[in-house]
């Protein structure tokens, strides 16, 4: 079975009626997700896409048997929509919107300890593209097409980089297993780390690609966890070459603040690492290919 | 979002923190009297710009008397100071503020910042202050001492305590420099800054607490609940570009090269700039206009790569997902009729409905280099060139 979500995952649309929500919640239905309602307070009863409409998350989960959710509400909402998902005892919620405050992100992490390790919601994002597992289950707004199905997982903070490997590899007969977008922001709900792991159990990938980007010490963090604890090779890019340092590069989190954290620094540490870089970002799909090869 | 000296201090102030006597002027003429105003027998004249290290470039001067205080706010008044943070280029002086001198003891560092590795806002001193932190990190890395702050609790004040008695403060100031470290701390947290840094601290030969010199930075994904705070933006500050880019929505860095970019997605575009200069070649700037690319992001991109006098080439990278290539590239067309461009223009697409939205792009009268994948985009941008 396939990380995170597979084919069955029952998945609910957080702000479900607003605009975003009802776009994205087509494109999902239409890729085959097995959307089965939404909220949106104050429009409980209704029905929206020949879906159901609940007041709260605790309501729909209680409803239908969701397990994931997906969050379409405005950044300033998100962190309450985030952790009432967690109370309601979401599995997995992936928070695509850009702009939410890293005060409000903390906050959100520190709520969710209040939960035990088996019951924790998994976040993934925000400012992300969110999940998917190609011929399975599309948790996120990426246009599903270009992922072929196979056996390549792929961690990426960026959304259209993260397209960019999955069409290259598309490109030279290579498919993926899951590809989990976790975001440009400072401070996010999941890490390369606790992805990488969650790939390194799952009998579906056979490798995995990381595409990071300057700022930060999570992709150097997932390197170490790598070289102490994984079997299946990791395969590594990272964006920022030419940014210089002290500037917010689009991403809020993509500032080079603190040695280790330049793309050629990052690069040097995963090396050391074990990992396989990929020497520019028109050969990730190369480069994925002669590891594979080695295998 | 960055704020002067002087409105960091008066938010300090606010939450406890003692500063100088001091006030803000704009002309000469009323600097004398401030200086009046304010009192005493010495003053400094501070140049108020968005960069450190400003007294290494001339920017502030200890003065002897109101008239040499007038005279040096003459003289710092409209000037482009360049510190080793502004760019060759420097930034403008509009603001002066003037304060009385300070008879210095010890010089303390204050440093608040959003740890990414424990995810929780951590608190940095050290003895040496008076350097910036980075040469601290590397001349006295022993100095340093951190705490970390619990935000659903708060700065606690045994917390405050451990620091001020780790900075070996003496006894009877202790309480007062705890004060001051909770009033940082609260002033992080109450207000969503990412920085907020007091260097130096000192304690004065009067053993007053004093915040010397400071520094805040604020989240700009937060400014939507703090209204004050964002009243204090000083466009002046900042790259006439980048202003006129962030009032558009369009995330956009000015660089030094010649290769314009327009590229959706973060990621993409520091990717694309990594190509160019891997192909020999040096990105002019980096700009975002988000991962859907509408057609009206594409048109104020195109305006603004175009103000940018050194740009001579010009690379589009689209990755089109949701939206289509060939609604990206009628964008494009669109944008191209209203905005005249007198320099080469490579556009590669990829995604969905690549083949329709280069078959747009071919059948308009446009005058394009086509490009398909990253490596080809950089290579044409920089055979171009020449």
């Amino acid at each position: 079975m396939s990380v995170i979500i597979h084919k069955d995952t029952k998945i609910i649309i957080q702000g479900f009626t607003g605009k975003m929500g009802t776009f994205h919640a087509e494109e999902m239905i239409k890729y085959g997700s097995n959307v089965v309602g939404g909220v949106t307070p104050g429009k409980g009863g209704q029905k929206h896409l020949d879906r159901p409409v609940f007041d709260t998350v605790k309501d729909a989960v209680k409803n239908t048997g969701a397990t994931a959710s997906i969050l379409f509400v405005p950044p300033a909402f998100a962190a309450d929509s985030a952790m009432e998902a967690a109370d309601a005892g979401i599995k997995t919620c992936v928070a695509i919107v850009d702009g939410i405050p890293s005060h409000d992100m903390i906050k959100i992490k520190r709520y969710m300890r209040r939960y035990s390790r088996t019951e924790k919601m998994t976040l993934v994002g925000p400012n992300c593209a969110g999940i998917i597992s190609p011929g399975k289950s599309m948790l996120g707004i990426m246009p599903g097409h270009i992922y072929k199905e196979g056996r390549v997982g792929i961690i990426s903070r960026s959304g259209t980089l993260g397209y960019e490997a999955a069409q290259q590899l598309k490109n030279l007969n290579i498919g993926i297993s899951t590809s989990v977008g976790i975001g440009g922001d400072p401070i996010n709900g999941s890490s390369f780390r606790d992805i990488i792991e969650k790939f390194e159990t799952d009998d579906e990938t056979d490798v995995i690609l990381m595409i990071g980007e300057i700022g930060g010490p999570q992709e150097v963090a997932a390197g170490e966890f790598a070289k102490e604890n994984m079997k299946k090779p990791v395969i590594g890019y990272i964006a920022g070459l030419t940014a210089p340092k002290g500037r917010v590069m689009g991403h809020a989190g993509a500032i080079v603040s603190a040695y280790g954290e330049s793309a050629i620094e990052k690069v040097e540490i995963l090396k050391q690492c074990g990992v396989t870089i990929s020497k520019n970002p028109s050969v990730m799909g190369d480069t994925v290919k002669s590891v594979l090869e080695k295998i | 979002m960055d704020i002067h000296e002087y409105q960091a201090k008066e938010i300090l102030a606010s939450f406890g923190v003692t500063i100088p006597r001091g006030g803000i002027v704009y002309s000469p003429e009323t600097a004398e009297n401030k200086a009046r105003e304010i009192g005493g027998s010495k003053w400094v004249v501070k140049a108020q710009i968005h960069s450190g290290a400003r007294g290494k470039a001339g920017g502030v001067i200890v003065c002897n008397s109101p008239l040499e205080v007038a005279q040096a706010t003459d003289k710092l008044l409209g000037k482009k100071l360049v510190t080793n943070q502004t760019g060759p280029q420097g930034k403008i002086v509009n603001r002066i503020y003037i304060e009385e001198a300070t008879d210095i003891e010890k010089e303390l560092y204050l440093g608040l910042v959003f740890d990414r590795s424990s995810e929780s806002i951590m608190i940095v001193a050290s003895t040496e202050g008076g350097m910036s932190v980075e040469e601290i990190a590397k001349e006295k890395p022993d100095s340093i001492i951190r705490s970390k702050i619990e935000v659903a609790v708060g700065i606690q004040d045994f917390q405050a305590r451990e620091l001020a008695f780790g900075l070996g403060i003496e006894p009877e100031l202790v309480r007062r420099v705890s004060e001051t470290i909770i009033g940082c701390a609260k002033a992080f947290s109450e207000l969503d800054a990412t920085m907020v840094e007091v260097n130096p601290l000192v304690i004065s030969k009067q053993k007053q607490i004093l915040a010397l010199d400071c520094k805040m930075s604020f989240d700009n994904n937060a400014m939507f609940r703090r209204d004050k705070v964002s009243e204090l933006r000083d466009k002046t500050q900042e790259d006439e570009k980048e202003v006129y880019a962030s009032d558009r929505g369009l995330n956009y860095v000015s660089l030094d090269g010649n290769i314009g970019n327009i590229i959706n997605g973060a990621g993409l575009a520091m990717a694309s700039m990594d190509m160019i200069k891997l192909a020999g070649g040096e990105p002019a700037n980096f700009l975002d206009v988000g991962g859907g690319a509408t057609p009206e992001k594409i048109v104020k991109a195109f305006r603004l790569i175009t103000m940018d006098k050194k740009v001579k080439v010009i690379l589009v990278n689209i990755f089109a997902g949701i939206n289509r290539c060939d609604w990206v590239a009628e964008g494009i067309v669109q944008a191209l009729e209203k905005i005249e461009i007198k320099v080469p223009l490579v556009i590669r697409l990829a995604g969905t409905n690549v083949e329709k939205g280069n078959k747009i792009l071919k059948e308009s009268k446009l005058n394009y280099i086509e490009a398909s994948t990253l490596e080809e985009a950089a290579n044409k941008a920089v055979a171009a060139l020449k």
